[in-house]
């Protein structure tokens, strides 16, 4: 592998806080629900990129797991998030109703890094990841960058945030793997005829498409930076369980925390292949027995 | 930040040394204590308790690591951390800026590793004692858990307590999958230990139906959170009888002031928050002032009057 082409994202500019706040606003958005919360604190905080965590359930709740979301937007005293529900804790969530309380921890994570002024940028979206993007799209226009963003999903009713993205992008594609929305195909198609004109490079979504377009980028020199969507317990760093194998400032990979490293990592940072898997090579795996091949 | 003030006395001690609150972090739930601070006043709960800290650094297990199960979680991290250069470095040094008090968890997987880390933390400034995990269940074989025999987990604490700083409270760590724990409490105790940490995780298992294959990498996990909870108090229950004079560190599902209070009249002077952080990261202050009122309502004007109550 050669050295990388980004440096690590820095840490965001402010600590998070932890509130109980109240949900200002509801509305289904094809198979996802939309929550507004009324949380000033988090939103004058936020950065793009970032996420907040949940505890689901009331305080009665035998789910103790914090449930981990990225930001789709702040500002106004106002955090939004895109709750996709598949789970029992991600099912309450998009059950909560206007005036409905909830306990919430952000900003977490480091967001984004922001190209030099002026860098046109490609941002790619997959399903409900897309709404991680709609912030990062609204700050690089405001510094002067050429926005294109490319929305994919399985299908229509999976597809994200399009609206939100087409009214401060230059230029919005979307594509569903099943043809019935925009272009059939996945995201790395329309990625591949756009990166030539892009300085930098920003994606969120699953891994198997961060992967597509991290290496896209890479194999290019473009930097690219991956929002990655581990599963959290804790979502604040303590719990160690959503670590991935991530290239160091200092060349060597180590199990990084996607809640306090992340979730913001630069794309040809995150080692794809061995997700998953603990690689000889990774800071510590000789204490594991692993040793060189 | 959260003032810990209380008209109840909630001063006790780990061994012979004093702490202003008895409510403290668990190993392997608060990382090092850095990612606490914009939560918790770090200076005012009773101790840090740290992950386990090894002679090397260790990457861990591969993932994923973490089941979430009926009021608790299946964890197979593997001790993942800096090893005990980057905690002497790093970490305690930060804790010592803050004001923090350090309870050091040490593990490894021979006797000598046990006793080289504790003759290292000798003397370290934010070092306030240490907790000898010899219990964890995420360990390559069964056969390497020392508290599942009282002679191995008795080697162990007797070259600890031998290597380690005099001023340190060593504390021994206990498994509650044993048929007699007592057994166990009883021979650390014989071999130097000041007093005792209970309870570490239970082995545990959950298999994914859609793959039918088990959720972790490691296969099998340790189990955690308030469905341990009437386990670990047990455990606290039968020690404490058998050996009132040893003090006890009660940790295993405590999310609230009344379960901490739960575990303080089973006979434990201080208790630890672990799992419940995950879901509330200012758990442990919380828990201290929800244990001030819940001792304050009892009549009870400090915690050492509570210690062990259910007994008498």
């Amino acid at each position: 592998m050669s050295a990388p082409i980004t440096v690590p994202a820095p840490r965001a500019a402010h600590p998070p806080v932890q509130r109980v706040v109240a949900v200002r606003g509801r509305r289904s958005v094809n198979a996802y629900v939309e929550l507004s919360l009324a949380a000033p604190e988090i939103a004058e905080r936020a950065q793009p990129g970032q996420f907040v965590a949940f505890a689901v359930g009331g305080t009665l709740s035998a789910a103790l797991l914090r449930r981990s979301i990225a930001i789709a937007g702040a500002g106004d005293g106002v955090v939004t998030v895109v709750v996709a529900p598949h789970g029992p804790g991600s099912t309450w969530l998009a059950g909560l109703r206007e005036g409905d309380t909830v306990d919430v921890v952000g900003p977490l994570g480091r967001p984004f890094p922001l190209p030099e002024p002026g860098t046109p940028s490609l941002l790619v979206g997959g399903g409900y990841g897309a709404a991680a993007l709609v912030g990062l799209a609204e700050r690089l226009r405001a510094s002067g960058s050429a926005v294109t963003a490319i929305a994919g999903a399985a299908s229509a009713d999976r597809l994200c945030s399009v609206e939100e993205l087409r009214a401060v992008a230059d230029d919005v594609v979307v594509t569903t793997d099943d043809g019935s929305a925009g272009r059939r195909g996945w995201v790395s198609e329309p990625a591949a005829d756009r990166i030539g004109a892009a300085g930098v490079v920003y994606a969120c979504g699953p891994m198997g498409m961060l992967r597509a377009i991290g290496e896209l980028a890479t194999a290019r020199g473009i930097p690219s930076y991956v929002a990655v969507e581990e599963s959290m317990a804790c979502g604040i760093g303590v719990c160690m369980t959503c670590v991935l194998p991530i290239v160091g400032e200092d060349g060597r990979t180590r199990f990084s925390r996607s809640c306090t490293e992340g979730p913001v990592f630069g794309g040809d940072r995150v080692r794809f292949a061995d997700v998953g898997t603990l690689p000889w090579d990774v800071v510590g795996a000789d204490a594991m027995g692993v040793v060189a091949p | 930040m959260t003032a810990l003030d209380t008209a109840v006395d909630m001063r006790t001690a780990l061994g012979a040394v004093q702490i202003p609150s008895p409510v403290l972090t668990a190993s392997g739930c608060s990382a090092f204590g850095r990612e606490l601070e914009p939560f918790v006043d770090l200076a005012a709960i009773g101790a840090v308790v740290t992950k386990s800290v090894q002679l090397r650094p260790r990457s861990g297990r591969p993932t994923p690591r973490m089941a979430e199960t009926p009021s608790g979680m299946l964890n197979s991290i593997g001790l993942q951390g800096p090893g005990i250069d980057g905690l002497l470095a790093e970490d305690l040094p930060w804790l010592v800026e803050r004001g923090a008090r350090a309870f050091v968890s040490i593990a490894g997987t021979r006797v000598e590793n046990f006793a080289e880390l504790a003759a290292r933390l000798r003397g370290v400034p934010g070092v306030l004692g240490l907790e000898v995990n010899i219990s964890c269940p995420n360990v390559e074989s069964r056969g390497e858990v020392f508290a599942c025999d009282p002679v191995a987990a008795s080697d162990v604490i007797a070259a600890v307590r031998q290597a380690a700083d005099p001023a340190h409270p060593v504390y021994a760590k206990l498994s509650p999958d044993v048929t007699d724990i007592v057994s166990v409490a009883r021979a650390v105790t014989d071999a130097g230990a000041d007093g005792l940490s209970m309870i570490n995780t239970l082995l545990g298992l959950v298999i994914d139906p859609d793959t039918m294959r088990p959720v972790l990498g490691g296969v099998t996990g340790g189990l955690s959170g308030p469905a341990i909870r009437p386990v670990a108090l047990r455990c606290v229950w039968q020690v404490h009888q058998a050996l009132p004079e040893v003090p006890i560190l009660g940790m295993g599902g405590i999310r609230s002031g009344l379960d901490a209070l739960q575990f303080v009249l089973a006979g434990a002077s201080a208790v630890s928050v672990g799992t419940a952080v995950f879901n509330d990261p200012s758990a442990v202050a919380r828990v201290h002032e929800e244990l001030a009122a819940a001792l304050a309502q009892r009549g009870f004007a400090s915690l050492c009057e509570a210690v062990g109550y259910a007994h008498r």
